[in-house]
């Protein structure tokens, strides 16, 4: 069997492997990602191409060390440099001595017959009964996936051992991972939906809500992002995510197709302060901010990897919403010279900032902060 | 007298304030880290303790960047951000203060208050041009004291343009202008200008700076840095009397309001910490991808504590065997 590999982003490993594994090739999953990954990645990529691009390079190598023989990858267009990265990287790869395939796949938008064509010739299971089943087994972890996380940042703030909810995500993933009959799935996420429904919680506090925003594989990735939503989560903040693997399938891949309109509301909330889509998830930071700001959220922390355009244009636009909107955020900047202890000082203090800012607004009771983490 | 401790282990140097309920200073400590934390603390404490026999350590707080591995040293009540910290020192001292520049050994930091409540901070990201610790290497190389640096510096009247982007540049940029023979105070000034210009460009980005603003940290001793500073902004900057321990203050000043309301005994371990041998040793743990670097913590050769570990493999495993001397070295 053909064995085909592809980039880590967040969980969306677990859907990914039931996909391959559906259409008849062996998956093989990048280890975790970790300091030798990324600096695997740093050897071989340009030093001011954006984080991302690194780590998906550091994942290529681990995995050929296992035994891939063909890289998966997403492609684009649009201003973001993502859209290019499959292009890259294989040259990269190239010129670094690895011999290895490279599936670029892009949203069907332009040559369908293209797409269909290179389908056809990978995978052995490609009728479209196939087709469908394997799309539609990991479309249901996917979205049990975020169906789940959704709940856990929000339990996860007020839980009274700390600690319980990752452990219970932990457990969830690594069962769902393994089930591979629908009915085995669906029972999965039923039992782990109730487990996760029945943490026991705090119920005198209100916790500070803060909304996560930025630069989608910032976001989606625990590896990259210090654990944020569970660093968060375990100080007392109800975290809401603004960015979902299944909601980026549903807007940029196939909403693009039959609804050209879909950014209108996007580009009407963000409107006074930023008029254009400027690649990436730019405009979803700002407006994503705006209506933060607008629904009384505490606060705003936007994430982006260094050198990352679409961010550092939204960048430009966060004083001027935080100032009319009475919205406090922060920028984090990660590349693969962050160091972990100042993240931790910054989110530490604007946490302090937040809860300082609500109990001076007489607003309800947060916890204090626990340094420490 | 019920007293309180304020310990901030900054990355050049501990500091230890000792207050009272009404948050009067009572004695402060500065002291080089030189690399070693657990040791400074251990004299700074000594220190402090003799002084204060037969009084009540009621609330213990540390802050800095070795804020985790100290508070579980001492047995901290309060273990606080040094943005936190040093804010709330200044509040205590000027109410209506609007602006905190604090620039120690390797961190800058700009702190906006209004209505006196934090409301938005930024912290010197990879460079540390302009912080203590190149100011204290510039020093060194031309063979003088870090003082007589900052007053040579506010006698220069003709300051010279110096790249103050990265630390490096600059010392090349300084050596450069020795050598077409300029004179060292305006090279100095320079330096001061150039220091201050990036930490206006890089911190103050879109943010107002507002007077009244305090000055503070190891570096507002530097008169140079603050002429320049003052004529960049165009108004006067406020340096309080314990610029260099503002940190440790904060904190202490947290952990009183803490223990005044709580009316619990405190955690602090005391002299047992100043007399016993304490050693800190690391390793990484490998039982899963993440690798995390742990560190382990002993005291006469009992593990009282474990720091690093993301899972609390390790950190959860002190709570069983605390107070047990341990045969195996784990790790």
């Amino acid at each position: 069997m053909l064995k085909v590999t592809f980039p880590h982003i967040g969980n969306s490993y677990i859907p990914f492997r039931t996909l391959l594994m559906e259409l008849g090739v062996e998956p093989v999953i990048p280890p975790p990602i970790t300091q030798r990954t990324i600096s695997l990645g740093t050897q071989i990529a340009p030093e001011f191409a954006c984080f991302p691009l690194k780590i998906n390079l550091g994942n290529y190598i681990e995995t050929m060390e296992k035994g891939a023989e063909m890289i998966l990858m997403a492609g684009g267009v649009g201003p973001c440099r993502f859209g290019y990265y499959g292009e890259v990287q294989r040259e990269i790869l190239q010129d670094a001595g690895y011999e290895i395939d490279f599936l670029v796949l892009e949203a069907p938008k332009t040559h369908p017959r293209e797409l269909w064509e290179k389908i056809k010739r990978i995978f052995p299971c490609h009728q479209p009964h196939d087709l469908i089943r394997a799309l539609r087994k990991a479309w249901i972890k996917a979205d049990l996936l975020d169906q789940f996380d959704r709940l856990a940042n929000h339990v996860r703030a007020r839980e009274l051992k700390r600690g319980q909810v990752s452990q219970l995500q932990a457990r969830f993933y690594h069962q769902l991972d393994q089930a591979v009959l629908l009915d085995e799935i669906q029972r999965v996420a039923r039992q782990f939906m109730e487990e996760l429904k029945d943490v026991p919680t705090r119920k005198d506090e209100q916790p500070l809500r803060v909304r996560l925003v930025g630069e989608i594989y910032m976001v989606l990735e625990p590896n990259v992002n210090f654990h944020i939503e569970r660093v968060l989560g375990e100080m007392g903040v109800d975290v809401e995510r603004t960015i979902y693997f299944t909601d980026w399938v549903k807007d940029t891949l196939l909403k693009s197709i039959y609804d050209p309109n879909w950014r209108a509301q996007m580009l009407a909330v963000a409107r006074p302060y930023l008029k254009n889509f400027v690649g990436g998830h730019g405009l979803e930071t700002v407006a994503h901010t705006v209506e933060a700001g607008v629904n009384r959220y505490d606060g705003v922390i936007q994430l982006a990897p260094f050198t990352c355009m679409p961010e550092i244009v939204a960048m430009q636009a966060l004083p001027a919403v935080s100032q009319d909107l009475d919205i406090p955020y922060l920028t984090l900047i990660i590349d693969e010279h962050a160091a972990e202890a100042g993240i931790m000082t910054r989110l530490e203090a604007f946490i302090d900032l937040l809860s300082y800012q609500r109990n001076s607004r007489g607003g309800g009771k947060t916890r204090e902060v626990v340094s420490g983490y | 007298m019920k007293l309180f401790l304020g310990i901030d282990v900054g990355s050049v140097s501990t500091n230890i304030v000792v207050i009272d309920s009404n948050g009067q200073l009572l004695d402060k400590l500065y002291i080089r880290s030189r690399g070693n934390p657990v040791g400074s603390v251990q004299q700074g404490l000594a220190t402090v303790l003799k002084t204060l026999k037969g009084h009540e350590i009621a609330g213990v707080g540390t802050t800095g960047s070795g804020r985790q591995l100290i508070g579980t040293l001492v047995g901290a009540d309060l273990i606080k951000n040094e943005i936190t910290a040093h804010a709330v020192a200044c509040l205590n001292l000027v109410p209506d203060v609007q602006t905190i520049i604090e620039i120690g050994g390797q961190d800058s930091k700009l702190i906006l208050i209004r209505d006196g409540i934090v409301s938005d901070f930024a912290m010197n990201t990879v460079c540390a041009a302009g912080t203590g610790s190149f100011l204290d290497q510039q020093a060194a190389r031309l063979n003088m004291d870090i003082g007589q640096l900052g007053d040579m510096a506010a006698q220069g009247e003709h300051p010279v343009r110096i790249a103050g982007r990265c630390a490096v540049f600059a010392e090349s940029d300084m050596i450069h202008k020795q050598q077409m023979g300029h004179k060292i105070e305006d090279i100095l000034a320079g330096l001061c200008r150039a220091l201050v210009r990036n930490f206006l460009s890089n911190l103050g980005k879109g943010r107002e700076i507002k007077a009244p603003v305090i000055f503070q940290g190891g570096v507002a001793a530097n008169h140079g840095i603050r002429l320049a500073f003052e004529e960049a902004l165009g108004f006067p900057l406020i340096i309080p009397e314990h610029y260099d321990v503002m940190g440790a203050l904060g904190v202490a000043l947290l952990a009183r309001d803490k223990m005044l309301i709580s009316e619990q005994p405190s955690a602090f371990k005391g002299m047992e910490i100043v007399d016993s041998a304490i050693e800190t040793s690391s390793f990484d743990c490998d039982s899963c991808a993440n690798q995390c670097e742990v560190i382990e913590l002993r005291q006469e050769g009992v593990l009282i504590a474990c720091l690093g570990d993301r899972c609390g493999k390790w950190s959860n495993r002190v709570h069983f065997s605390h107070g047990v001397r341990e045969t195996v070295q784990v790790g």
